[in-house]
C-alpha cells in the first residue's frame, strides 16, 4: 500500500527525481573513476572501466523510472500522445470517424433516454408499482366507453378488499374550460376536478401550500385550486404569494392554495398532448346523474398482486349490477397496471426504434473497423518500423486500442452534446402525443449507458486492425508495401465481409423504415369525413342558464358577425371535435326490441346549422340543420353511417325515428367522421341540433376560411368582442392541428427509423466506397499494366463496378431474409400494409444497388484515368 | 568470463543490498554496489547501473532511507541506510533463504541411482 503510494507520488514528480537520480548516477561514475586512477589507471581508462562496470547509463534509468513510478500508465499516455499527433495528421480521417461515432453514439444516447423515461422508469408517483388503471369495457372506443359513474366508483372503493385506497378524476374535464377576469385580458384555463384522495394516493406534496381539506369537497363549500408549475411559472413568475390569493374563474371567486411541483404533470402521464393549468375538487353530488364521467385509479395493498385484484373485482361488477340497475355502466372493470396504461401502447413501437438505433451504432461500427483496416493496412511499414526498433507487438495492439478508444470517447463527447440538444428539442415539443416525453432528459443512467455503448463500440471496431497488426510479420508488411504486392487475400475476404454486413444490416433498416413510412402514408391518406385544411376551431362562451330562444339568438348572431369578417368563408359551433374529446350517448330504435338496460352506443356531437359545410363533411341523404329547427318544431337528429347501419341494420335510417335525450326524426345520413384515431374505422356518430339540446358539453367556433389565421385573427376577435366584450379570444387551433396530434406518436417513430435508415445507407455506401476505392489503389500497378496492354478505361470501369455489385448482392440477399423477418416482426405497428410489401422491397433492393453502384463508380473512375506510366512507376 | 558468473535470481539483488547495508552501515550506491561483487568474489554478474532500481525499490518500501552526504574522497554523494523495518525484513528474508538453500542442498545431496555418468 505504502508502496503505491510512493509510485503515485513518484510519478506525479518525475522531473525532480530524474534530476536526482542523474546527480546520483553521476557521482556513482566520478567515485568508480576515482577508484580505478587510485589503482593506476590513466584518467581516461578509468572513466572507461567505470562506465563499463556500470553498464549503460540509459537502461539503468529507464528500470529506476519503470520501478518506482506507473510504467502502465506512462506507456498509455505516451500511446495518447503519439495517437493524437497522428489524429492532427490525418485530419480527414479523424473529422470523418468522429461524426459517424458522434451521430451514431448521440442517436444512441438520446433513444436511450427516451426509452428509459417512457419504458424502464418507474412512475413518478409513490410506490409506482402498487397503481392500478381501471377501465370500464364496453365494446366500443371512446372515454365515455372507459369510464364509470360515480355510484359505481363510490361502491368499488368501500367494497374491494385489493387496494388500499382509491381515487378518481373526471375525465371530461376537456369540454369545459374555465375564464378567468379580474387580472388584465381574459384568459382561458383548463381544470381538472380531482376526488379528494387523488393526490395524497399518488403521493404528490404540493411544493408550496397545501393540497385540498375536507369543507373543499363538499356542495357549496369553499372553492379552492392547486396551480400547475407550469402555470405558476409562466402566468405568475413563479412568485410564492400567488398561494392564499383568489382568482376570478368564471365570474366566481376561487382561492389558490397551492402550487404542485414541476415533476407532476398530469397531461404527460394521463392525457399525453393536452395540458391542465390548475386543479380543483371534484363534487361528486354534482356529476352523480353524469352516467361515466369518472377515470379511476386504485393503489393495490403491499403483497396483493394484481391478478387477485382483477379476480375480485371480476365477481365485485355483477354483484352490483344485480344491486343497481340503473347505473349506466358495464360494471366490469379492467385493471392492468397505470405504467401499462400510461406506456403499454408506444412499448413496441420504442423497442422498434430502439433497435433501429442499436443497427445504426453496429453498422457505424463495421464501418470504422474497416476504415480502420485500411489505415492500419496504409500504416502497416510504420508499425513494422516500430517493431524493428523494438516495440513489442503488444505494445502495437495497444496503441491501436488506444486509438480506438480515443476516437470513440472523442465521438462520445459529440455524441453526448448532440443528445443533450435532441432530448431538450424533444421534452420542449408539444406536438407529440407520447406521454410523459417532458420528463426525457440526458441522466446518470443515460450516461451510463453511453459509456458501455462506447466502450463496446471502441472494442468491436478497434479489436479488428488490432488483431490485424498482432498477426503480421514484420518482413511481410515492410516488402510487401515496399514493393506492391497485390492486396494479402486474407485480408480483402475480411474488409469485404464486413461491407457485406454493412450492407445487410442496412437492408434490414432500409425495409423497415420502407414498410413503417408507408403505413404513415397510408394513415395520412385516410378519408378523415372532414376537411381539416383551412379550419380553424376556437372556444366561445355561451350562458349555461339562458333559456334556449336567447341562446339562439345569442349563436346565431355570434356566427352573422363572425361570417362577416373579411376572410371567413363559413362559421358553425359544436360541442366537440373529431380526434379531441369525445363523448357518448345510447340512443334507440323506434320500434326495435332492447333490453332494459341496453341501447345503440354512439358519439354525440351538439352542432349549430352550417356545421356539415364548415367541417367539410358530407351529406350522404335527406337534409342539414336549419335555425328554423327550434323547440317549437320537430325534433332531429342527424344519424353518419356507422350509426345508421348499427341502428337500422341495413335498412334505410332516413326519416325514422331514435330516442336519444328525447325522441327525434333522422332527417340526414352523413359520411363517417373519424373520431378516436386516424387507423380505426369511425364508431356509430350522431348530430343534435343546438338549437334543440340543452345539454352542451361546451361550444366552439369552427372557422372555414381563406386566409391564415394570423390575418382574421384580429378580425374575429372584434366580431366576438361585439357580440360579447368580456370573451377571451385566444388559442385559435387549426383543425389540422389535431390531426397532427393523432398521428404524431407515429410520425415521430417513422421520422426516427427513416432518419436511422438513410444514416444506415450513407454509411454502407461509404463503406463500399472505402473498399473498393482502397483495393483499387493498392492494384493501381495492376491496372497501369493493363492499359498499357490495351484494355480500355470502359473495360476497366466496369469490371470495378461488377465487383462492387457482387459485394452489395450478397449483402442484399442476407440482409432481405433479415428484413423479412423484421417486417414480420413489427407487423402490428403497420397500417394498410403487408409486411412483405413488394414495392418497399423492390425499392429496397434498387435504391441499394444503385447507391452501391455510385459509391463504386466513383473510384472505378478514377482507376481509369491512370496514366499507365506513372501507374507503373508508383512506388 | 562473464558467462561462469552468476545471474541474479529475482529477489536476490534486495536481499544483499539490505544485508550489506545493515553489515556495513549507511554507504553510497557505489560502495553497496563494489561490496557485493567483492563479498561474492567477483562471482555475481551485476550490471551496477541495476542496483538503483533495487535501491529506489526498497527507499518506496520504506525499509532503506536515503541522505545526499559527502564520501570519504569528499565527493557529493547520496547516502543510503536500513531502517527498523528494513531490518525486520532482512531477518525475514535470510530465514527465507537459508531454508530453500537447505532444501536444494538436501535434494542435491541425493545419491545417484545406477551411477553418474
Amino acid at each position: 500500500m505504502n508502496a503505491l503510494l510512493a509510485r503515485i507520488r513518484s510519478f506525479f514528480r518525475k522531473r525532480e527525481l530524474d534530476r536526482d537520480l542523474d546527480a546520483e548516477l553521476a557521482a556513482h561514475l566520478d567515485l568508480a573513476t576515482d577508484e580505478n586512477i587510485r589503482r593506476g589507471m590513466s584518467a581516461a581508462e578509468a572513466r572507461r572501466a567505470a562506465l563499463l562496470r556500470f553498464g549503460g547509463v540509459e537502461p539503468a534509468k529507464e528500470l529506476h523510472r519503470e520501478t518506482r513510478g506507473l510504467p502502465l500508465v506512462d506507456s498509455a499516455l505516451q500511446d495518447i500522445r503519439y495517437t493524437l499527433r497522428t489524429m492532427r495528421r490525418d485530419a480527414a480521417f479523424t473529422v470523418v470517424a468522429l461524426l459517424i461515432l458522434a451521430v451514431a453514439i448521440g442517436a444512441n444516447t438520446a433513444v436511450f433516454s427516451v426509452v428509459n423515461t417512457l419504458l424502464l422508469r418507474p412512475l413518478p408517483f409513490r410506490d409506482p408499482g402498487q397503481l392500478v388503471w381501471l377501465e370500464d369495457t364496453e365494446g366500443h372506443e371512446g372515454l365515455s366507453s372507459l369510464t364509470f359513474p360515480v355510484g359505481v366508483f363510490e361502491a368499488m372503493r368501500s367494497r374491494n378488499h385489493s387496494f388500499q385506497d382509491m381515487t378518481a378524476y373526471n375525465a371530461f374535464f376537456g369540454f369545459n374550460d374555465f375564464k378567468l377576469t379580474g387580472r388584465g385580458e381574459p384568459e382561458r384555463w383548463i381544470g381538472l376536478p380531482v376526488a379528494e384522495n387523488f393526490f395524497p394516493m399518488l403521493g404528490v406534496q404540493p411544493s408550496i401550500g397545501r393540497l385540498f381539506v375536507k369543507e373543499e369537497y363538499q356542495k357549496n363549500g369553499r372553492n379552492a385550486a392547486l396551480l400547475s408549475h407550469t402555470l405558476w411559472s409562466q402566468r405568475f413568475g413563479a412568485d410564492p404569494a400567488i398561494v392564499g390569493q383568489s382568482l376570478t374563474l368564471n365570474n366566481q371567486s376561487v382561492t389558490v392554495v397551492g402550487v404542485l411541483p414541476a415533476s407532476f404533470d398530469f397531461g404527460a402521464i394521463f392525457s399525453p398532448g393536452t395540458k391542465v393549468d390548475f386543479y380543483f375538487p371534484v363534487i361528486m353530488d354534482d356529476i352523480r346523474r353524469q352516467g361515466n364521467v369518472l377515470s379511476i385509479i386504485g393503489r393495490l395493498r403491499p403483497g396483493v398482486p394484481l391478478a387477485s385484484a382483477r379476480a375480485e373485482f371480476a365477481a365485485l361488477a355483477p354483484a352490483l349490477r344485480r344491486e343497481h340497475p340503473e347505473w349506466y355502466a358495464t360494471y366490469a372493470a379492467r385493471l392492468s397496471s397505470l405504467k401499462e396504461y400510461v406506456s403499454g401502447k408506444v412499448r413496441r413501437s420504442l423497442i422498434v426504434v430502439w433497435c433501429a438505433v442499436g443497427l445504426i451504432l453496429l453498422i457505424a461500427s463495421v464501418n470504422l473497423a474497416n476504415l480502420l483496416l485500411a489505415r492500419s493496412a496504409s500504416r502497416s511499414k510504420e508499425f513494422a518500423i516500430r517493431n524493428a526498433l523494438g516495440a513489442a507487438r503488444s505494445r502495437i495492439v495497444r496503441q491501436l486500442l488506444t486509438e480506438s478508444f480515443i476516437l470513440a470517447c472523442g465521438g462520445a463527447a459529440l455524441g453526448l452534446l448532440l443528445a443533450f440538444v435532441l432530448t431538450r428539442y424533444l421534452a420542449h415539443s408539444r406536438t407529440i402525443a407520447l406521454p410523459l416525453l417532458q420528463n426525457v432528459r440526458v441522466d446518470g443512467s443515460a450516461l451510463a449507458f453511453t459509456i458501455l455503448v462506447t466502450a463496446g463500440a471502441a472494442l468491436l471496431f478497434g479489436l479488428a486492425p488490432g488483431l490485424k497488426a498482432a498477426g503480421g510479420g514484420i518482413h511481410g508488411a515492410l516488402k510487401e508495401s515496399a514493393r506492391g504486392a497485390s492486396e494479402a487475400r486474407t485480408q480483402g475476404v475480411f474488409r469485404a465481409a464486413l461491407v457485406v454486413s454493412e450492407i445487410a444490416l442496412a437492408c434490414v433498416l432500409l425495409a423497415g423504415a420502407g414498410v413503417l413510412l408507408r403505413s404513415f402514408l397510408r394513415v395520412l391518406d385516410v378519408d378523415l369525413g372532414f376537411q381539416p385544411g383551412r379550419a380553424i376551431a376556437l372556444r366561445i362562451d355561451y350562458n349555461r342558464s339562458a333559456p334556449q330562444p336567447a341562446r339562439d339568438a345569442y349563436f346565431h348572431e355570434l356566427l352573422r358577425r363572425a361570417e362577416a369578417v373579411p376572410g371567413i368563408e363559413r362559421a358553425s359551433i359544436t360541442d366537440s371535435l373529431p380526434l379531441g374529446e369525445n363523448r357518448s350517448w345510447g340512443f334507440r330504435v323506434q320500434g326495435k326490441f332492447y333490453a332494459p338496460t341496453d341501447s345503440d352506443p354512439a358519439f354525440v356531437y351538439v352542432v349549430a346549422p352550417g356545421y356539415l359545410k364548415t367541417m367539410g363533411m358530407r351529406l350522404l341523404a335527406g337534409r342539414s340543420f336549419t335555425w328554423h329547427d327550434t323547440d317549437s318544431t320537430e325534433p332531429v337528429i342527424l344519424m353518419n353511417e356507422a350509426a345508421a347501419r348499427r341502428g337500422w341494420l341495413g335498412q334505410d335510417a332516413l326519416g325514422k325515428m331514435a330516442v336519444a335525450d328525447r325522441a327525434r326524426r333522422v332527417i340526414g345520413i352523413v359520411g363517417n367522421v373519424r373520431e378516436t384515431s386516424l387507423e380505426e374505422q369511425a364508431g356509430p356518430e350522431m348530430f343534435l341540433p343546438i338549437t334543440q339540446a340543452r345539454d352542451l358539453a361546451g361550444a366552439r367556433l369552427i372557422l372555414r376560411t381563406s386566409l391564415p389565421t394570423e390575418a382574421i385573427a384580429a378580425g374575429v376577435r372584434a366580431a366576438l368582442r361585439s357580440v360579447n366584450p368580456n370573451m377571451p379570444v385566444q388559442n385559435f387551433q387549426p383543425l389540422q392541428q389535431l390531426v397532427d396530434r393523432a398521428v404524431s406518436p407515429r410520425r415521430f417513430i417513422v421520422l426516427l427509423v427513416t432518419a436511422f435508415a438513410l444514416l444506415g445507407l450513407l454509411l454502407a455506401s461509404l463503406g463500399i466506397y472505402g473498399v473498393i476505392s482502397y483495393s483499387v489503389s493498392r492494384q493501381t500497378q495492376e491496372i497501369g499494366i493493363r492499359l498499357a496492354l490495351g484494355a480500355s478505361a470502359g473495360q476497366l470501369q466496369l469490371s470495378v463496378i461488377a465487383r462492387t455489385l457482387r459485394l452489395a448482392l450478397i449483402g442484399i440477399a442476407a440482409g432481405t431474409i433479415g428484413a423479412f423477418a423484421v417486417t414480420q416482426w413489427i407487423a402490428s405497428l403497420l397500417f394498410n400494409v403487408s409486411p412483405t410489401d413488394p414495392v418497399t422491397f423492390t425499392g429496397m433492393v434498387l435504391v441499394l444497388a444503385l447507391v452501391s453502384s455510385i459509391a463504386g463508380y466513383i473510384p472505378a473512375r478514377r482507376a481509369s484515368s491512370v496514366d499507365p506510366m506513372i501507374a507503373l512507376r508508383a512506388d | 568470463m562473464p558467462s561462469s558468473k552468476l545471474d541474479l535470481l529475482q529477489g536476490t539483488l534486495d536481499v544483499m543490498v539490505l544485508q550489506t547495508l545493515y553489515a556495513l552501515g549507511p554507504l553510497h550506491g557505489y560502495g553497496i554496489a563494489r561490496r557485493i561483487e567483492q563479498i561474492s568474489g567477483d562471482q555475481v554478474l551485476l550490471n551496477q547501473g541495476t542496483i538503483y532500481a533495487s535501491l529506489v525499490r526498497l527507499q518506496q518500501r520504506q525499509w532503506i532511507a536515503a541522505a545526499w552526504g559527502v564520501s570519504e574522497n569528499s565527493r557529493k554523494a547520496k547516502f543510503y541506510s536500513i531502517t527498523r523495518k528494513g531490518r525486520k525484513q532482512l531477518a525475514a528474508d535470510a530465514a527465507h533463504w537459508q531454508r530453500l538453500a537447505e532444501v536444494i542442498n538436501r535434494v542435491l545431496a541425493l545419491p545417484t541411482e545406477g551411477g553418474a555418468q
